[in-house]
């Protein structure tokens, strides 16, 4: 662990005894609760997992709630720039923020492999604790399966979020309305080439590390600069053309972007044009879009810029109709941008 | 980022399309030969930069599509079979078969790997001595030269659990084919960059000599294929019929002879099916007898596999310029990315698949204009 906070933490369970994860491990009795007890409630140590109660109790303020759940399956389990125990954190924090919802509490569950390393386990558990306590949300409940080996990649964490909503504003693509401003708050792309250079082994003369991030403190201090917010959508897989369509077509409305306002790193670049893919299509961890009125639209954009310096406003919306989204490109000419059908895969030359 | 922003610098390509525009006098046609080309063109607007009397038609340059459906078939009778790990460029995956595709047998199963280099696979079969290890050779003469390198290894080492399905084709021996019909009214051609930057462009010369056409060997940048535009554009207009070298920072007139000749070494010309355009003389690659023992169809004896197209695909007119994806009745119905009918749906480079991604909006205006 590169962290100095994470760096005075050992695993506490015995690692010379029992290195890796056994079936023991999820058979429900003495192993099962030495995991779940030393290990999970020693790192994600607070009042209510502590009650050790078959759930979690909580006082929830009387206000709307916002609950998500998500299942995170990465190959590698460990890339530049996280690992897939950040990205559970930051993908549900970031799921609740795009309600504009404060995030709170979020329950864990993992499906173990047999034979995968304790100590591994660890980093994972303690990259989760560090992302949840950044964004001061709790973890609070959580379950353990072991399957054997073979019959999953390592880890699987299924994550389910809540939080509460502290506003009165729709944030959801019925909001929005003829004239909005499209702001993408970072350049795009990181997450999927950081992974996919760790995955391939790609010989790249520097890394590129994950956007992963929680994007809360972003939405929460446009939130309290008064923006009015219509719609938000993280862009996780499917990248940004896979979010733009699917809003532009739920809104019922024509969403004008241009290629030219996008930002994309040179590196990320290169691998996109190295093996024939499209930047929009590449998945993110960190990167968001907010629709908002127009007259927001400069307040906006400087918010988030004081976050990511890439942050740009990209489009608008310029008419009802075709329900679609349209990009201005480089040379000036216009084509649709289209969600990505199955996976983006290189191509041969 | 270098070699990539000039070339896609949109002041420069208005200068182009007016220099295009004030050299036009007359309608002339076009074919970009490479579908990484057509995608460029499609997915930049170049169309929309170009003066009416000059029409673009989409080549056979894709070297999924025109894999013929015979040897997708006998990839997945290879892949199959237990004891076998496929490997294969990951373009292929989703090129349908008669019955399905090769992600629908490693959905059932079946241990298949993509990967960026036929080197990958020889590393694979020395990690797994027990099995079988196959690697689909398909592409251009861009690919041939890393599969010709894998065959020389894999023979220098006498490993005896690799072989390879090989289904290289070669282009100017297509771009004759598209000229013989005299329907074709190909005017001029755009040739591919990247093949002519291993093979380099002296064979283009009697071809431009014999059939009287422009052909320009052309870069991927829209600035690059509005350059080449031009070139071709001018000699039509002036009446000559030359090889132009557009690309002049990757290609010279000889190419690679290093890969050429590791081409050679390993390979011999061959009649080769291409999809939706049949046999093309002296268009394939196949393995020397040298090599013979490298040849996964001997090795899997699946070359009698033999299968006729579906009719309800257009993709051989599409490949030759005689039609565009727009005049197929099936194009965005039912033949979709999702549920394609043929090769040029999916592929990366398949004209299909750029009209669907790029411009299906386009259709309404296309036929109105038609």
């Amino acid at each position: 662990m590169d962290d100095p906070f994470l760096k005075n933490l050992s695993c506490p369970i015995s690692i010379e005894k029992y290195p890796n994860i056994t079936l023991a491990h999820g058979g429900g009795g003495r192993m099962s609760d030495t995991l779940i007890r030393e290990l999970f409630h020693s790192a994600f140590a607070n009042e209510v997992i502590l009650k050790h109660c078959d759930s979690a109790v909580v006082t929830l303020p009387r206000k709307n709630i916002a609950m998500t759940t998500d299942s995170y399956v990465v190959s590698p389990l460990f890339f530049p720039g996280g690992d897939i125990g950040k990205i559970a954190v930051h993908g549900t924090i970031n799921d609740l923020a795009m309600s504009g919802a404060r995030p709170l509490y979020i329950s864990a569950a993992f499906i173990l492999e047999e034979g995968f390393p304790i100590e591994k386990l660890w980093k994972i558990v303690l990259s989760m604790k560090q992302a949840a306590d950044e964004s001061e949300v709790q973890i609070i409940a959580g379950d353990t399966k072991v399957v054997d080996k073979g019959k999953c990649d390592g880890v699987f964490i299924t994550t389910t979020g809540v939080g509460v909503i502290e506003h009165n504003l729709d944030i959801s693509p019925k909001s929005i309305a003829v004239g909005d401003t499209i702001l993408l708050s970072g350049d795009i792309g990181r997450h999927g080439i950081a992974i996919i250079s760790a995955r391939e082994e790609l010989d790249m003369s520097s890394t590129i590390e994950s956007d992963s991030a929680p994007l809360w403190a972003a939405v929460c201090e446009m939130l309290q600069a008064g923006i009015n917010i219509h719609c938000l959508r993280d862009l996780t897989r499917g990248g940004l053309a896979s979010a733009l369509v699917e809003i532009a077509e739920t809104s019922k409305l024509h969403f004008n972007v241009k290629e030219r306002e996008i930002q994309v790193h040179e590196k990320v670049r290169g691998v996109s044009e190295f093996l024939g893919f499209d930047p929009l299509h590449i998945a993110n961890e960190g990167r968001f879009i907010a629709i908002v009125a127009p007259k927001d639209s400069n307040k906006a954009l400087e918010i988030l810029r004081a976050y990511n310096a890439a942050a740009n406003t990209i489009g608008h919306i310029d008419k009802k109709s075709p329900r679609r989204v349209t990009l201005e490109t480089v040379v000036g000419t216009r084509r649709i941008v289209d969600m990505l059908s199955g996976e983006q895969l290189p191509r041969i030359c | 980022m270098k070699f990539v922003d000039e070339y896609r610098d949109a002041t420069a390509a208005r200068r182009i399309s007016e220099l295009i525009r004030a050299k036009t006098t007359k309608p002339w046609k076009i074919m970009e030969i490479c579908g990484g080309q057509t995608h460029s063109i499609v997915r930049f607007g170049i169309g929309e930069l170009l003066p009416q009397e000059i029409t673009l038609v989409h080549g056979p340059g894709c070297p999924v599509c025109v894999t013929p459906i015979e040897v997708i078939d006998r990839a997945l009778a290879i892949a199959s079979l237990n004891n076998v790990i496929f490997c294969t460029f990951a373009d292929m995956l989703r090129v349908p078969g008669t019955s399905g595709d090769l992600f629908s047998i490693k959905g059932r199963g079946g241990d298949i790997r993509f990967m960026y280099s036929p080197l990958e696979a020889l590393a694979i079969a020395k990690a797994n001595p027990d099995k079988e290890v196959v690697f689909f050779a398909v592409g251009f003469e861009t690919t041939a030269p890393a599969t010709a390198m894998t065959a020389f290894q894999a023979k220098t080492e006498n490993l005896s659990n690799f072989s390879l399905l090989v289904s290289h084709v070669l282009v100017p021996p297509a771009i004759e084919a598209i000229l013989c019909p005299k329907n074709s009214g190909i005017q001029g051609f755009l040739a591919a960059g990247h093949v002519c930057t291993v093979m380099g462009y002296a064979e283009y010369e009697p071809l431009a000599k014999k059939y009287g056409v422009p052909i320009v060997v052309t870069g991927f940048e829209p600035i690059d294929i509005l350059s080449g535009i031009y070139l071709c554009v001018k000699q039509l207009e002036e009446g000559r019929a030359e090889v132009e070298n557009q690309y002049s920072r990757s290609v010279k007139r000889e190419g690679a002879r290093e890969a050429q000749a590791l081409v050679n070494q390993v390979f011999e010309p061959t009649m080769r099916k291409w999809r939706g355009i049949g046999g093309i003389d002296r268009s394939g690659l196949k393995f020397r007898p040298d090599y013979e023992k490298l040849d996964a169809e001997i090795r899997f004896n699946v070359s009698l596999i033999e299968r006729e197209e579906d009719s309800l695909c257009i993709s051989g007119s599409i490949l030759q310029g005689f039609k565009k994806p727009f005049e197929c009745p099936a194009f965005g119905t039912s033949c979709t990315p999702e549920h394609p009918l043929g090769a040029t749906m999916v592929s990366s480079e398949g004209a299909c698949s750029a009209y669907y991604k790029y411009r299906r909006d386009d259709r309404e205006t296309a036929f109105a204009e038609a």
